[in-house]
């Protein structure tokens, strides 16, 4: 092998206590009993220290795919693969992780003993869209290390103007809050898009997050265009034995002052005789009480999720959160799914066919209006959607009778069940 | 002659079944946990409702791990927690026994194996991280660096709970910000309008999809030396950096001008107040690396302050919501310009229109 570059500014980054990406490279470049791992780490090394001391990327894309796929690899070209030859063609596979992102140690040994015969042996977990991240094979090499993982059981993610790799948190395998089924809504949005996912012909990115509670440990309200948020409509479960216990241990002070007053809408209270008292109708599933005191609270039997529409990061109008589209909608039934995937299809088809080059669907809501979106799609509105009815009166209400015998008859039907 | 074997057409499987991954008593147990307790930093306990126990260790990795750490990983988790990791979205790596005994020397292998068990409940987790100079075609820093540098410092608030409330951190190396939304979040701010190769822009980029590009319509077709490219009206330019990606040759990265700043008060959550976006707080920070000592001065300064003045439960949103605006620069010491002030679309409900004023 060629001598190893000098990296002396790299090398600052193995000192310290926090684990070093670093050493990782070096381990490759100097034990690995391949030649062509050590040449390509060195040579990665190499590249990277002159960004370090010159302050410029050096890669560039390109157009690289797998047969029969349009998207899932990031081709990258070394701008500057004369000096940092073995490391000039470094592409990216994106591969779909469970949702969860769960492993056994004989699928990563697996994965892993695929991704050093054929690729740079460096592995993300995981890339911000949520992908596994293969970096650093070259373009013969990405189709073949594709093939072996594809035999059992991987596939490519999205990248570019496509359906995008879906994430989901901890949820129901781990967790006490969640309230839905993150597993089987993740893999029932995402797999009904699987050619979308890999065939990209859409205006721009299209993510799903999935989050079993409020607390939305997945962000999915922002950096996702369709947010499916686990929530309860009947009563929050009380415990009046374990909140006792949290009064004793914790103290009436505490309790007052961290649990009772940082309710957002004053829906909680302490009573007379040591219980806790909720007004279920007023709590907005904030999930506060039930973070500090998990052992006394519970969500609720009647469980759903919240679906909320248009988050995105700041390309091009700026930071939006998702909408309330759908404030409830039960995910049980063989139905509920089907109409879950309904949804998302109506939603992805608006869009795909008013959407502009390049805009997600957030930003096509803004341009549009929410109700012309709403019509679009075929959801009725209601004031979940909004924080507040509009104030400018700059609006033609001509049609203001027929829209509010619609808002009657949808109650009458609702009241009928 | 032989024929070219025919391409293998892939099996567009999708997103893999997640069950056959998930630890057993995982499975046993899912949808049916009861609640949840905290032992000690890095640890969690969860009980199901008919009274299994699962517990929960979670260490901080360097995100980009190469085979021989994966291996040395998967050895631990097989040794003490069945053979089963789970990985979160901050890229963090959770162990899962159902043992107890277990849990302290899974705790000791993990940290004499390097790693660090830390980042749950009121800690400051480990930054979450884009790709930067290490594998980005349009990065203008390094994300792994940045985060390596400021773990190495904050690594105390790691592996304890000293924090008001738990602490997000988040890097960008770009205005895209693929970090996305954090308590904290330092990301690329660019100061200089992208620098043209006039003689590149007819051959490697789509034009009017360049001009379509740009918020602030600073981009306008144009003749240069007799070739077709595109000129930038430098008084309008936000050098956002947005035409960078669709159109190399025009370089937004310098090695002086592309700075770092930061923000403030990012929260997913809707616990306790609505989700909130993060707010500018500082620019104009050099892009230094390989250590970035100026940015992460900045950031143990705000933690420093945030941990002295909120109070418990309250994330960094809530706690400058509480205290004000001008108290959060009176007692960082950080200065307020008239860059603060927005002037982006729906700039008006940032402004304060009230007599609410602290004294």
């Amino acid at each position: 092998m060629a001598e190893h570059f000098d990296t002396p500014m790299l090398d600052e980054l193995e000192n310290g206590p926090w684990p070093s990406f670093i050493s990782g490279f070096k381990r490759l470049r100097d034990e690995h009993p391949e030649e062509r791992i050590r040449s390509v780490a060195n040579s990665l090394l190499g590249q990277l220290e002159h960004s370090y001391e010159t302050r410029k990327g050096y890669w560039k894309g390109g157009t690289v795919s797998v047969f029969g796929y349009g998207a899932g690899i990031i081709p990258r070209f070394s701008e500057v693969d004369d000096a940092f030859q073995a490391s000039k063609e470094f592409h990216t596979l994106r591969v779909q992780p469970p949702p969860g992102n769960y492993y056994t140690t004989d699928m990563l040994r697996q994965l892993a003993d695929s991704w050093e015969k054929y690729g740079s042996g460096l592995i993300t977990f995981h890339g911000q869209t949520g992908n596994i991240m293969f970096i650093g094979a070259d373009t013969e090499n990405t189709q073949t290390f594709f093939d072996e993982i594809n035999d059992y059981g991987w596939d490519l993610g999205g990248a570019g103007p496509d359906v995008r790799t879906g994430m989901s948190c901890v949820g129901a395998a781990r967790c006490e809050q969640s309230c839905i089924d993150e597993q089987k809504i993740h893999r029932t949005l995402q797999n009904n898009f699987t050619d979308d996912v890999h065939r990209p012909a859409l205006p721009y990115k299209f993510k799903f997050k999935i989050s079993g509670c409020p607390n939305d440990c997945q962000n999915s309200i922002e950096r996702s265009d369709f947010s499916v948020i686990g929530t309860w409509r009947d009563d929050m479960k009380v415990d009046q034995e374990a909140f006792k216990g949290y009064l004793q241990t914790k103290g009436r002070q505490y309790l007052i002052d961290n649990v009772i007053t940082r309710c957002p809408t004053n829906a909680l209270a302490i009573t007379d005789d040591d219980t806790l008292a909720v007004d279920n109708r007023n709590c907005v599933r904030c999930m506060h009480c039930l973070n500090v005191m998990p052992k006394a609270l519970s969500p609720g039997d009647d469980r759903g999720a919240t679906i909320c529409i248009g988050g995105k990061r700041t390309l091009k109008i700026g930071d939006l959160m998702g909408t309330v589209i759908v404030p409830f909608k039960k995910l049980e039934t063989e139905e509920d799914f089907e109409s879950l995937v309904e949804m998302a299809e109506e939603v992805i088809d608006f869009w795909a066919e008013n959407g502009l080059e390049h805009e997600r669907c957030g930003e096509m809501i803004e341009r549009i209006g929410l109700v012309n979106f709403l019509e679009g799609i075929g959801v009725d509105v209601d004031p979940n959607m909004v924080n507040n009815p509009r104030q400018s009166s700059y609006v033609r209400m001509d049609e203001w009778d027929a829209e509010a015998e619609k808002w009657f008859e949808r109650k009458a039907e609702e009241a009928a069940g | 002659m032989s024929e070219a074997a025919a391409p293998r057409p892939p099996i567009e499987s999708g997103c893999p079944e997640g069950f056959q991954y998930m630890h057993p008593a995982m499975r046993r147990n899912y949808g049916n946990w009861a609640y949840h307790e905290d032992p000690q930093p890095g640890v969690l306990l969860h009980v199901s409702k008919d009274g299994q126990k699962i517990w929960t260790v979670k260490a901080a990795t360097q995100r980009i791990l190469d085979v021989f750490t994966i291996r040395k990983l998967c050895a631990i988790a097989d040794d003490y927690a069945d053979g089963y990791l789970r990985f979160t979205l901050r890229s963090n790596l959770e162990f899962i026994v159902t043992d107890e005994a277990k849990v302290q020397p899974l705790i000791k292998a993990i940290t004499d194996a390097g790693f660090i068990v830390g980042g749950t409940r009121n800690s400051v987790t480990t930054l979450s991280h884009t790709q930067g100079w290490l594998h980005c075609d349009i990065p203008g820093t390094d994300a792994s660096g940045v985060v390596k540098s400021m773990m190495d410092e904050l690594i105390g608030e790691f592996t304890s709970w000293n924090m008001p409330n738990r602490v997000h951190i988040t890097t960008s190396c770009c205005q895209i910000n693929c970090g996305g939304q954090g308590d904290i979040a330092i990301n690329v701010q660019h100061t200089k309008p992208p620098k043209i190769n006039h003689d590149l822009v007819a051959n490697v980029c789509e034009r009017p999809s360049v001009v379509a590009r740009c918020p602030v319509a600073a981009i306008r077709p144009a003749l240069v030396n007799g070739k077709p490219s595109l000129e930038v009206d430098e008084r309008k330019c936000i050098c956002c950096g947005a035409c960078f990606p669709p159109c190399p040759p025009m370089q937004i990265n310098d090695a002086e001008h592309s700075k770092l700043a930061i923000w403030v008060g990012g929260n997913h959550s809707n616990a306790r107040g609505k989700p909130t976006f993060q707010k500018l707080v500082a620019a104009g920070i050099p892009n230094n690396p390989p250590r970035w000592p100026e940015a992460t001065a900045i950031v143990k300064r705000i933690l420093k302050t945030y941990k002295e003045d909120a109070k418990d439960w309250e994330r960094i949103n809530e706690w400058i919501e509480r205290i004000g605006w001008p108290r959060f620069f009176e007692l960082t010491g950080l200065p307020f310009t008239k860059f603060h002030i927005d002037n982006w679309r729906g700039a008006r409900a940032s402004l304060n229109s009230s007599a609410h004023i602290r004294f």
